[in-house]
């Protein structure tokens, strides 16, 4: 975030490694959280809040799909069909065996984490291009099975309603209770990767990313913390799609297609690979895009189109200009929006003296 | 018909159906081979060509080989631009940038089409009619008879030209060591764009077939899915492992269409070739005629 380090000199390995780099870090979290635990939430209309809210859920999964693939250099299409594994397990609990919230959430996370693991067995032995083809033969045979079998999906439609969640009695039901609700979760899930990649496994993950042969042979054992990573991950995308599910009020394996995997990838390529800050922002970015879209062409799109070819457009417009700006921010910005901040930042670090 | 006609007749299909799928995954090899980068977009380079054929002949009203043209000349065109502009910068980087780079491309094609040529479905009629072929139990569409005589002529082409022409084994040389073949005087970048160039080719005439066959829309590159199967079970960087790998997984999945989907209430066709990709992962990830990589640190 923004601060100056003027007078600040480090002379420990653990205020190196510190949560809080600069005294003065602590003041602009509290600052942060004043203004998303307070202020947005009374200040803004219901519906920007649930534009809110899905970017908080996509946060999220960000997170959850940047520790495999920015941090331990694996790569993964396989997400949506995790989050799916997640929404499934939790709406098949709540409904069947009238599970609390607080109790299907992390079972499909769990859930999610054994089927991640179990899909990121072949990448012990394969990696790069055979990786992502593993992933995407697990993502089409997930979604394949939860169409096919009754018993996870709960009937024709392939859809399960899931009650709305109550914690210590009390029931979520507006989009701005939802707020606080999705809002914790994102500070746990903040917090927890932050402190999971300045740990020890923080650090065996991104020596497997820089070179999995030099890491085996300095002492981190592959396979753990590949399939570690891989569970991780995707326990961050089971409970995003607990989350989700729990948001719609449905758990419909269409949300969780291979496109939301896709859409996952990009945030985290748009935000910045192997950063916490740049999965914010991408998840952000990302779910803000197909609105801003909708809303540019609503408002003056039927200046130059009819009705019907703007229909046409909004879809179409979002599919090229989202693939356009991953090949624009791989090609142009390998370190996405996090290092454009970066630079905004480090502009600022001397201003207005710099010399 | 018995038991045994409905085997033959599961077979012939598998075959024809096969060798189309091995067309498809000729661009991908192509690519793979020449440069190392991995086409995610295999399948929307299928579907932007056949639409721009489709496109051509219905809104513009062109004839059939005056369109073929047009098509063949574009995607050369997009080939050698792609190369130029999106995969050259990322020459290089990890593994991850490429991939992600197609995604994105296949993004942006699935978008193009639809915005320039209107969402409907377009029919590319070819001249060649539609009453199958009957002989005994085999029960031909012309269509997969064609598809099925172009893949292998191209497959044949593609054969000759790396074995014995100069760009060929040129490009053998960029495939086999980069720095190598710079050093001896190969222009490595005009090949690369060379083979993405060959690779839309290829993707051209896929797109026509596969388009006459199942109509030109956003679907049509759904058949990139099973370019997957088949480059892992052949090899990535084997065009007899196209070949090979698309008869297998043809096969494979009409034989298992055939007999699971009144069992499993249907989907065996997308499923069965993934199951068998992911076995052949774990046991042989470099497919049938591919080449073990070995690392060092």
């Amino acid at each position: 975030m923004i601060h100056r380090e003027c007078g600040v000199l480090k002379t420990t390995y653990e205020a190196d490694m510190a949560l809080y780099p600069l005294p003065i870090a602590r003041w602009t979290v509290a600052a942060i959280a004043v203004l998303m635990f307070v202020v947005l939430p009374l200040s803004v209309h219901e519906y920007y809040l649930s534009i809110v809210n899905l970017v908080s859920i996509s946060i999220v999964g960000a997170l959850g799909l940047n520790i495999l693939v920015g941090y331990t250099g694996q790569i993964s299409i396989g997400h949506g069909a995790f989050m799916s594994v997640g929404a499934y397990t939790a709406a098949n609990f709540a409904v069947r065996l009238g599970f609390p919230f607080w109790l299907a959430l992390p079972l499909g996370g769990l859930m999610a984490a054994a089927v991640g693991a179990v899909v990121g067995i072949p990448s012990l032995r394969i990696k790069g291009l055979y990786l992502a083809i593993a992933t995407l033969a697990g993502q089409l045979l997930i979604e394949w099975t939860i169409n096919h079998v009754p018993f996870i999906s709960g009937g024709v439609q392939a859809s399960i309603q899931v009650p709305r969640p109550e914690l210590f009695g009390y029931q979520i039901a507006s989009q701005r209770q939802m707020y606080f609700f999705l809002l914790i979760f994102v500070v746990l899930a903040l917090v927890a990767t932050l402190n999971l990649v300045r740990s020890r496994i923080g650090r065996a993950f991104i020596a497997i990313r820089d070179h999995d042969i030099a890491a085996e042979i300095i002492g981190v054992n592959i396979f753990r913390y590949k399939l570690l990573a891989f569970a991780i991950s995707s326990f961050y995308a089971g409970v995003t799609g607990v989350l989700y599910t729990y948001y719609q009020g449905i758990a419909n394996y269409e949300q969780f297609q291979i496109v939301t995997s896709i859409d996952y990838l990009a945030m985290i390529i748009v935000g910045g690979l192997g950063s916490v800050l740049g999965s914010v922002f991408g998840a952000a970015f990302v779910t803000l895009l197909p609105i801003g879209i909708r809303y540019a062409m609503e408002a003056s799109g039927g200046l130059l189109f009819s009705e019907a070819a703007v229909r046409n457009i909004i879809p179409n417009l979002r599919l090229v200009l989202f693939g356009a700006l991953i090949i624009f921010f791989l090609v142009v910005e390998p370190e996405g929006l996090n290092r454009l901040w970066r630079n905004i930042r480090n502009y600022f670090r001397l201003w207005p003296f710099a010399y | 018909m018995g038991d045994w006609g409905f085997f033959v007749l599961l077979l012939s299909n598998g075959v024809l159906i096969g060798l189309m799928y091995s067309l498809i995954a000729l661009g991908f090899v192509l690519v793979y081979k020449a440069t190392d980068a991995i086409n995610f977009a295999q399948g929307e380079f299928v579907m932007i060509a056949g639409w721009g054929v489709a496109a051509a002949m219905a809104l513009y009203g062109a004839p059939l080989w005056l369109a073929v043209a047009a098509g063949l000349g574009g995607m050369i065109g997009f080939g050698f631009g792609l190369e130029r502009v999106v995969l050259r910068p990322l020459i290089g980087r990890p593994i991850v940038a490429v991939i992600m780079a197609t995604i994105g491309l296949a993004a942006v094609l699935r978008g193009l089409g639809p915005l320039l040529w209107g969402a409907e479905t377009r029919a590319l009629p070819l001249p060649i009619g539609d009453s199958p072929i009957v002989w005994g139990p085999l029960f031909i569409p012309p269509i997969q008879l064609l598809g099925a005589a172009v893949s292998l002529l191209f497959l044949a082409a593609f054969g000759w030209f790396f074995l014995k022409s100069r760009k060929g084994i040129a490009m053998r040389a960029v495939a086999d060591s980069q720095q190598v073949a710079m050093a001896m005087g190969i222009n490595v970048e005009r090949y690369f764009g060379l083979a993405w160039a060959m690779a839309g080719v290829v993707s051209t005439l896929g797109g026509i077939i596969w388009g006459s066959l199942l109509g030109v829309d956003a679907h049509l590159a759904l058949v990139g899915f099973k370019v997957f199967p088949v480059v892992i079970l052949g090899g990535l960087d084997s065009i007899p492992g196209a070949i090979i790998g698309g008869l297998i997984v043809g096969l494979v999945e009409n034989v298992a269409a055939g007999y699971l989907d009144p069992l499993v209430g249907g989907g065996t066709k997308d499923f069965a070739p993934y199951l068998l990709m992911i076995v052949a992962l774990m046991v042989r990830p470099y497919g049938i005629f591919g080449k073990p990589t070995i690392e060092r640190v």
